[in-house]
C-alpha cells in the first residue's frame, strides 16, 4: 500500500516522527499462515492459471511419450545434442512431468483453500436475511423515484408480494423492502470449482484402475482379453489381473468402403466395418460390429478399431515340398493407398534360416522406372514383391527382438537389390522357386488384419459427470445476476406517497438499472394509481 | 450436380468478400468521418471560449445518436448483404458435400467467419458495436482470402473417423466461441487504445473520442468474452467426449486439445484477472487479446505445422 500524499491529509496534521516501522514477527505458525494467505489469494491463483496455459506450450512442440512414442524415437535421433536436455527437464512426458504438476497441484491447492471458506460463507447468507434498507437510496443504482396516494404499510407489502414472485427473498424493514436474489450465481460458481477438483481427482485416482491393450488380429483369428494375448499393454497403477474379464472376440471380416466416383477423391475410405464374434464367458457366441465411431462395449471394456492393413499368407515348402511356414502376417501400411511392408522371419526347417522384406501393392501399378506404386488401396491387382536374406536372424541368443524389422548385419542378400536374383513378385495363387535350391515360395491369400484396441476406464462416467457439472455451474455462476433491491415509502402530507427504489449489483450485473426502472413502473401499476411524473 | 453447387459457392464467396471489402471501406469511412467530429465540436466550444474540458465532450454525446452516420449506414447494410451471400456460400457448399460445411480448414474457415459476422450483427439487437465493424470485416476479409486461396480444397467424403454427430456439434460450437472471441479481442484492442488516450498518449486517434470509455468498453468484451468462455468450455468437453468414441481414449494430450486447453486457461485467467486488484483494465484486455491470438494460432498453425491426431485440414 502506498502512503497517501500530505496534500491528502486533513489540515492540521501532524505526522508522527519517522520510525523504522516494525512488522509483527511470525513464527513457524505465523509463517504457515502467510504462506496459505499467499497461496489461497486471487492473484496467486492467477498467476498459477497463467502459469500453467505457458507450461502446457512445450508438449505440443516436442512429441511425448504418451502420444507419440515413435515421434519420440525419431525426434531423439534427428537432435541428438538437444534431446538429453530435454530429456532430464521431462519435456517428453511434459503432462506428467514434476514442474507440470507441481504448478496444477499448487493450483489445485489454491483452489481448494478458496472454495472452503467460500463454501462456509455461502451457507451462512444463505440462511441470512437480507440486510437492512440504506439510509440515502439516492447514492445506489439505477435509483429512481415514482409519486404515488395511498396507504403506506399497504404499498410496502406490494412492494414486498412483486419481489417474492420475481425470486427475490425479502425482509421488511418499517417502511421499507429490502430484497435479495442470484444465491445461485455463487452456488453455481462453488459448484464449478468442486467439479473441477472432482474431474481432477477421479483422472488422477479412476486412472489407475484401467488399463489400455493393443492386439492386431487377422481375418479369421480370434484374440482372448488376457495378458498373454496382448501385443501391447498399458496396465494403470492399480491393475491387477483379476481386472481382465476373460472374453474372446473373433474377426470375421473386415469390409472397408472406398470412394469410388469422386476421381478428387477415389480411394478415400469412407467406411471401416469390422464383422466380430464375441463370447463372454459362459455365453452364447454372438454376432457384433465395429466401426471407427463407434467401438464394442463388451466385458466392462470398449473394443476400438484403431487400424487396419494386409496379412499376405505366404507359404514356403522345402525342396521335398512339405510346409515350413504357412501364416498371415501383418504388413505395415506406409501410406494411403496401403502400400505395406512386411518381415517374414523363418529360422527353421530350411537349409539356412531366411528372412524376408515383403512390400505388398493391394493394386500395383508399375511406374515408367520400373519401380511399382499401389494406386488404390482394395486389393484389384495385389502383388507381394519379395526380397530374401539368408544368414543369421538373430532369433537363438534369447533376446528379443522387433517381429516388425530385420537386422541385415549379418545376413546375406540372395533374393533382390543386388543380389544375382530379381526381386520375386508374387500375384495371390502364385509360387515360385528360391534360389540355391532352398524350395519355394507362394502367396496362399491375401486377408485383412485389424488392429484393436481395448479400454478399460472404470472413472469415466464420473469424470463424464464432473464435467457436466463443471458446465452448469459455470453458465449458471456467470449468467444468474446476484442482485439487493430496495424499495421505500415515504409518506408525504395530505396522503401522498414518495416511492424510492434502487439495486446493488453484487458483481457483473449490465441489467440493474433496467430492473429497478421495470420495478417502479410495476409496483405503480400494482398500486392502481395514476403515475404523476 | 455437386460442380455446379460448388461453383455457386465459389461465387457467393467471391461476391461477399468484394462487398465485404466495400464495407470495410466505408468502416473506415466511418471512422475518418468521427475524426473530424470531434474537430468540429472543439472549435465550437472554442468560440464560446469557455475552454472547459467537460464541454469539450458534451456536443459529441449529444449530437451522436440522433442520426445514424451516411457510412455507417451504408457500411451495416453491406455487411449484411455480404454476409447473406456469404450464408449462401457455406449453405451452397454444404449441399454440395452432402454434409456440415466444415470438415476442412477451407469449410471451417468459410463457416467460422459467417458465424464471427452473425454473431457481430446479432449483438447490434443489444448493444451497439458497430464501431467495431472495420476490426470484424478486415479479420474476416483476410481469413477468407486465405482461405481461398491458401485452404482451397474440392469436396469429398468424410473420412470414417469424422462420420459422427459429434463433428455437428462439436466443431459449430467451437467456431461459435470463436465468433464470440473475435468480437471480444476487437473490443479490448479498442480498449487498449482508449486507455493510451486516456493516459494522453493517442492525441492522434482523435475518432475515440466519438467511443465508449475504456470502462464501458471492458464491460463489453467481458460480456462477449464470458459467453465465447462456456461455448469453449463446451467444445472442450464435448471433444473429449468424441475423442472417447473415435479415438478410444478421452484426454490423451494432442496437440490440439493442448492448444484447446491453453486457449480455456488463457480466458479462465482473463475471467479470473477481473476480480484481481491491479488486473483489471489493460492488463486484462491483453489478456483478451492474447486468447484470441491463441485461437487463430490453434486454428492456422497447430493445425498445418503441429503433428496430431487432429489432421482434417485437407491439405
Amino acid at each position: 500500500m502506498s502512503q497517501p500524499s500530505d496534500s491528502s491529509r486533513p489540515q492540521g496534521h501532524y505526522d508522527a516522527p519517522e520510525a523504522p516501522i516494525q512488522q509483527p514477527k511470525l513464527g513457524f505458525v505465523g509463517y504457515l499462515r502467510f504462506f496459505w494467505r499467499q497461496l489461497t489469494s486471487m492473484r496467486t491463483a492467477l498467476f498459477l492459471l497463467l502459469l500453467l496455459a505457458i507450461a502446457a506450450i512445450p508438449g505440443s512442440l516436442v512429441p511425448q511419450v504418451s502420444s507419440d512414442p515413435n515421434g519420440v524415437i525419431q525426434y531423439k535421433a534427428n537432435n541428438p545434442d538437444i534431446s538429453p536436455i530435454l530429456d532430464t527437464l521431462q519435456v517428453f512426458t511434459t503432462y506428467s512431468s514434476v514442474w507440470f504438476s507441481a504448478i496444477y497441484l499448487l493450483l489445485f491447492i489454491s483452489l481448494i483453500g478458496c472454495v472452503i471458506p467460500r463454501t462456509k460463507h455461502h451457507f451462512d447468507a444463505l440462511r441470512a436475511r437480507p440486510p437492512k434498507t440504506p439510509a440515502r437510496l439516492a447514492r445506489l443504482e439505477g435509483f429512481t423515484t415514482r409519486d404515488a396516494t395511498g396507504d403506506a404499510a399497504a404499498a410496502v407489502l406490494v412492494a414486498k408480494d412483486l419481489l417474492r414472485k420475481q425470486g427475490y427473498r425479502t425482509e421488511v424493514f418499517g417502511n421499507s423492502v429490502s430484497a435479495e436474489r442470484g444465491y445461485l450465481r455463487e452456488t453455481g460458481n462453488l459448484v464449478f470449482h468442486t467439479a473441477l477438483i472432482g474431474v481432477l481427482v477421479t483422472v488422477g485416482i479412476g486412472g489407475g484402475f484401467g488399463y489400455t491393450g493393443q492386439r492386431v488380429v487377422v481375418e479369421g483369428y480370434a484374440m482372448t482379453n488376457t495378458l498373454a494375448s496382448y501385443d501391447s499393454f498399458n496396465p494403470g497403477r492399480f491393475f491387477t489381473d483379476s481386472a481382465l474379464e476373460p472374453y474372446s472376440i473373433a474377426v470375421d471380416s473386415f469390409v472397408p468402403t472406398y470412394e469410388q466416383k469422386n476421381v478428387g477423391a477415389l480411394g478415400q475410405p469412407i467406411d471401416y466395418v469390422a464383422n466380430v464374434t464375441t463370447t463372454v464367458r459362459g455365453g452364447e457366441p454372438q454376432q457384433a460390429t465395429i466401426k471407427v465411431n463407434e467401438p464394442l462395449r463388451i466385458g466392462g471394456t470398449e473394443v476400438y478399431l484403431l487400424g487396419n492393413g494386409y496379412a499376405p499368407v505366404v507359404t514356403v515348402r522345402d525342396p521335398d515340398g512339405n510346409v515350413i511356414f504357412s501364416q498371415p502376417t501383418a504388413c505395415l501400411p506406409q501410406d494411403a493407398n496401403l502400400r505395406s511392408n512386411c518381415i517374414i522371419k523363418i529360422p527353421d526347417g530350411l537349409a539356412e534360416q531366411v528372412g524376408m522384406i515383403g512390400f505388398f501393392y493391394p493394386t500395383a501399378a508399375e511406374l515408367t522406372d520400373g519401380t511399382l506404386i499401389s494406386s488404390y488401396p482394395d486389393t484389384i491387382n495385389p502383388v507381394l514383391s519379395l526380397f530374401m536374406y539368408t544368414g543369421d536372424l538373430g532369433l537363438d541368443n534369447g533376446k528379443g527382438t522387433n517381429a516388425y524389422s530385420l537386422s541385415l548385419d549379418s545376413l546375406t542378400q540372395i533374393v533382390g537389390g543386388d543380389s544375382e536374383t530379381p526381386a520375386i513378385k508374387l500375384s495371390p495363387g502364385d509360387k515360385a522357386d528360391l534360389p540355391n535350391g532352398l524350395g519355394s515360395v507362394e502367396l496362399t491369400a491375401v486377408p485383412r488384419f485389424v488392429s484393436l484396441d481395448v479400454h478399460h476406464d472404470p472413472s469415466q462416467t464420473w469424470v463424464l459427470v464432473f464435467a457436466v457439472l463443471v458446465v452448469a455451474g459455470l453458465v449458471t455462476s456467470l449468467f444468474i445476476p446476484r442482485r439487493r433491491m430496495w424499495v421505500k415509502v415515504l409518506e408525504g402530507s395530505n396522503g401522498s406517497l414518495s416511492l424510492e427504489y434502487a439495486g446493488l449489483a453484487r458483481g457483473d450485473d449490465p441489467g440493474l438499472d433496467a430492473a429497478v426502472a421495470e420495478l417502479a413502473d410495476r409496483h405503480v401499476d400494482q398500486l392502481g394509481l395514476k403515475v404523476e411524473p | 450436380m455437386t460442380e455446379t453447387l460448388v461453383s455457386y459457392s465459389t461465387i457467393a464467396v467471391y461476391s461477399a468478400m468484394a462487398i465485404y471489402a466495400l464495407a470495410f471501406i466505408m468502416f473506415t469511412l466511418d471512422l475518418s468521418r468521427r475524426v473530424a467530429a470531434p474537430v468540429a465540436a472543439a472549435a465550437r466550444v472554442e468560440a464560446v471560449g469557455s475552454g472547459s474540458t467537460a464541454v469539450l465532450v458534451e456536443p459529441v454525446i449529444d449530437e451522436a445518436p440522433k442520426k445514424t452516420p451516411r457510412y455507417l449506414r451504408a457500411a451495416m447494410a453491406l455487411t449484411i448483404i455480404a454476409w447473406v451471400l456469404h450464408v449462401g456460400a457455406v449453405v451452397f457448399r454444404g449441399a454440395a458435400a452432402g454434409r456440415v460445411p466444415w470438415a476442412n480448414m477451407f469449410e471451417f474457415t468459410l463457416t467460422a467467419t459467417a458465424i464471427i459476422i452473425g454473431v457481430f450483427l446479432t449483438v447490434q439487437f443489444w448493444q451497439d458495436l458497430r464501431f467495431i465493424g472495420v476490426f470484424v470485416t478486415g479479420f474476416v476479409l483476410i481469413a477468407l482470402g486465405i482461405a481461398t486461396v491458401n485452404f482451397y480444397v474440392d469436396v469429398v467424403p468424410l473420412p470414417p473417423a469424422l462420420q459422427s454427430a459429434w463433428l455437428v456439434i462439436h466443431v459449430f460450437v467451437a467456431s461459435l466461441g470463436t465468433g464470440f472471441f473475435a468480437l471480444g479481442a476487437a473490443l479490448s484492442i479498442v480498449q487498449l487504445l482508449q486507455a493510451r488516450r486516456a493516459a494522453g498518449r493517442a492525441v492522434g486517434l482523435r475518432f475515440l473520442d466519438t467511443l465508449p470509455a475504456a470502462e464501458k468498453l471492458e464491460n463489453m468484451a467481458y460480456r462477449m468474452i464470458v459467453v465465447g468462455f462456456v461455448l469453449w468450455t463446451f467444445t472442450l468437453i464435448a471433444g473429449a467426449i468424441w475423442a472417447e468414441r473415435a479415438w478410444g481414449r478421452y484426454w490423451g494430450w494432442d496437440t490440439k486439445e493442448v492448444w484447446t486447453f491453453i486457449i480455456w486457461t488463457i480466458f479462465a485467467g482473463y475471467i479470473h484477472a477481473r476480480a484481481t486488484r491491479g488486473w483489471r483494465g489493460s492488463r486484462s484486455a491483453w489478456l483478451a487479446i492474447i486468447g484470441f491470438s491463441a485461437v487463430v494460432f490453434n486454428f492456422t498453425i497447430v493445425n498445418l505445422f503441429f503433428k496430431g491426431l487432429h489432421a482434417y485440414s485437407g491439405l
